[in-house]
């Protein structure tokens, strides 16, 4: 699937760091599934064939921490939004390692599961869908603020879509005056676990499940970054602009299957980054040369890592005891 | 004197003007209505959700999220059991973030039998609430700490549990609410909105109320005893009460008020005294978090007992039956409660 240069707007450098970011997430993610490979890490799961559309969404957030920036209800295979915005990859093997520098979750967390409050990424959580119910509530508040351009984005599967957190979604932020201003995104990759998008979905799309709220709705190419971006970029001026929902399905590529449980083995299905570095070398922008040094650079990077942390801190037994309740020490009730 | 739910609203419009309480909604939670029980009539901030429990609880912890404080409200307690992942979820958003992200949030929900509520209206849920870690638990018995714990749950940096007992809504205080006027005819006409058309324009003349907490964890020693000590809270507090009065028994009645933390010592330093110790509730009889607590007696006060801990709770039937013969066998009563004492007294090991 050739990428459409005429739609391009974006600026040489725009592209090639869109296309460096890529690369960076997957190099990430394919040595997070080496380490799990050499017995190094209990579980893998994480976005290698969702960075098209992952990295021009993490590109367009205005990260920060608070009420008047965008706030983020990912799912597990988000970490290329988070590399776009700026999240190193040291963040990553932490959660791989379940380290105590982990800052994310202190080891306690499987990989690839995030929590930063200083760009607003709320905890990611292994339960399907429930970040759909919990975005409504912060784009409510972001609502609420006369004057506040911010808006909640929120990322998940296809399959998930059939929990009723995603009807609660739709319904919460279509209410008639009290839209929200919440960006609804499905990365559709046509799999459950193993339960293939084809017998399990009734409607043409699951984008028309939003149409039927009167929510603009896009089924968008997951695989080429330039769709994505410009899709993404008029989506967002628009939310932050309009107070108002937008949904945008996206149909991506699963390229190691879903999780280490069934192998994370290379599947043969579109690979959003060699189309993109055929379409950068046939713009000249970029030689083949330069496209494997980056390779290269971000492999040895991510080995170097690998190394650096694994010989970071365990989190310790007593740990177990420490956030039950906020500055509280008191939550163990042999104690009481 | 003010009834519990009156205590209620007073509380939640204490929340809204003076602690940065900014959304109290749920089902019918806004107006016209101001909840089933009306707990939240003439209030500023109230609003009506889609009939979704699962949205309501997902709004509150993404409010809560951004640190903003609200108040959530499930219908019934019968209809939050499918939200249970959700308040999992809530009860470990911070744990599983590293102590990153707390929840400041109270979710407040009609609990417990005794208005005839059917096998849908009638479910008590204090059990179920005691296994999800993270959140703290209360549940009052009378309209003062009704009104203190529901200040003292907004004010908590993590997701309370606040258990109305739906029996007990309508119960008149025995003490005055910090700032309530002094005739409850004056009470009722500022604060309890009018019947008919009238309601539309009509709005709440709040008293000047004053911040009175009831500290979460904490029991209350209702009634001090020597032969048996007595621990329950919410709707079967109320009962306990009336069981012992007139008994021959010298009995120690405690409230626990808070499960979760709960206050350990007070039901310990009872224990040590009488040597008999029953737990009285609602919820089903198996896996009781009334087990927990006897449970504990018996390992940490094995030697200063002279009966078995008891618990007095539901029975382990699915549902609680609409027919007043029903719903008695269920759930404890008065004569029950009553038996159990005196059988426990009257036994040694
Ligand atoms: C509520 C819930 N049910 C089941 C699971 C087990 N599970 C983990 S991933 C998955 C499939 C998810 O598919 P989809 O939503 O399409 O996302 P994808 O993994 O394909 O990106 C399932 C069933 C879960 N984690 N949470």
């Amino acid at each position: 699937m050739a990428l459409d240069s005429k739609k391009n707007t974006l600026t040489d450098q725009k592209l090639l760091q869109i296309h460096d970011l890529m690369v960076k997430a997957r190099v990430t993610e394919e040595r997070l599934i080496h380490i799990y490979k050499q017995g190094l890490g209990y579980f893998w799961i994480g976005g290698p064939g969702e960075e098209a559309f992952s990295v021009p969404l993490g590109l367009l957030i205005d990260k920060g921490q608070g009420k008047n920036k965008d706030w983020l209800y990912l799912h597990y295979r988000a970490l290329p939004t988070l590399i776009a915005m700026g999240l190193d990859m040291e963040s990553a093997f932490r959660t791989m390692f379940n380290k105590a520098t982990d800052l994310s979750s202190g080891g306690r967390n499987f990989v690839n599961h995030y929590s930063i409050p200083k760009w607003n990424v709320a905890p990611i959580t292994s339960v399907i869908e429930v970040q759909y119910s919990m975005a409504i509530g912060t784009a409510y508040v972001q609502k609420k603020e006369k004057g506040n351009k911010s808006l909640t984005v929120v990322t998940g599967g296809d399959a998930g879509s059939h929990e009723s957190d995603f009807a609660s979604c739709l319904i919460w932020s279509s209410r008639p005056k009290k839209e929200l201003p919440i960006l609804i995104t499905v990365q559709n990759n046509q799999w459950g676990i193993s339960t293939s998008y084809d017998e399990q979905h009734g409607s043409k799309s699951i984008a028309e499940r939003a149409k039927a709220f009167q929510i603009e709705s896009y089924v968008i190419d997951g695989n080429d970054p330039i769709k994505c971006y410009h899709t993404l970029k008029t989506a967002i001026k628009s939310i932050r602009k309009n107070r108002k929902p937008i949904f945008i399905e996206a149909k991506v590529s699963r390229l190691y299957g879903h999780s280490s449980a069934s192998g994370a083995n290379y599947v043969q299905e579109p690979c959003c980054i060699k189309n993109f570095e055929a379409f950068l070398i046939k713009k000249k922008l970029i030689t083949k040369k330069q496209i494997k040094d980056i390779w290269e650079r971000y492999k040895e990077t991510a080995k170097k890592i690998q190394q650096k942390i694994m010989k970071e801190k365990d989190p310790q037994a007593e740990s177990i005891w420490q956030h039950v309740y906020f500055k509280e020490d008191a939550s163990d009730w042999r104690k009481f | 004197m003010a009834t519990m739910v009156q205590a209620i609203r007073m509380a939640l419009h204490y929340g809204e003007k003076h602690l940065e309480v900014k959304d109290i909604f749920g089902q019918d939670v806004g107006p016209p209505l101001g909840g089933v029980f009306t707990a939240t009539q003439g209030l500023k901030t109230t609003w009506n959700s889609p009939l979704d429990e699962r949205g309501i609880i997902g709004t509150a912890i993404g409010i809560a999220m951004t640190g903003e404080r609200c108040v959530c409200e499930i219908q019934f307690a019968d209809y939050i059991f499918n939200t249970i992942d959700l308040l999992k979820l809530a009860g470990n958003n911070l744990w599983a973030s590293h102590g990153q992200f707390p929840l400041p949030l109270v979710l407040m929900t009609p609990n417990g039998a005794g208005i005839h509520g059917s096998i849908y209206h009638s479910h008590s849920f204090d059990t179920w609430a005691t296994r999800i870690p993270g959140w703290k638990i209360v549940s009052p018995s009378n309209a003062l700490d009704a009104y203190g714990l529901m200040l003292s749950a907004i004010l908590d940096p993590n997701p309370v549990f606040y258990l109305k007992p739906k029996a007990l809504l309508r119960v008149k205080s025995k003490e005055k609410i910090p700032g309530e006027p002094e005739s409850e005819k004056e009470l009722k006409e500022r604060i309890d909105a009018p019947i008919g058309l009238e309601r539309e324009n009509w709005k709440a003349r709040w008293p000047k109320l004053e911040l009175y907490t009831v500290p979460l964890g904490k029991a209350r020693l209702v009634e001090e005893g020597t032969d048996i000590t007595v621990v329950s809270y919410g709707r079967s507090l109320v009962l306990c009460e009336k069981a012992i009065q007139n008994l021959d028994i010298s009995v120690e009645l405690i409230d626990l008020r808070s499960l979760y933390p709960y206050d350990w010592q007070s039901i310990k330093k009872s224990l040590q005294k009488t040597g008999r110790i029953l737990f009285v509730n609602e919820d089903t009889e198996v896996s009781n978090f009334g087990e927990h607590l006897a449970y504990r007696c018996t390992k940490e006060a094995f030697y200063d007992l002279l009966v078995p801990p008891t618990v007095l709770a539901g029975k382990q039937v699915p549902g609680i039956g609409l027919h007043p013969n029903l719903e008695s066998a269920t759930v404890p009563q008065i004569s029950d409660i009553k038996k159990e004492i005196e059988k426990l007294v009257h036994s040694s090991l």
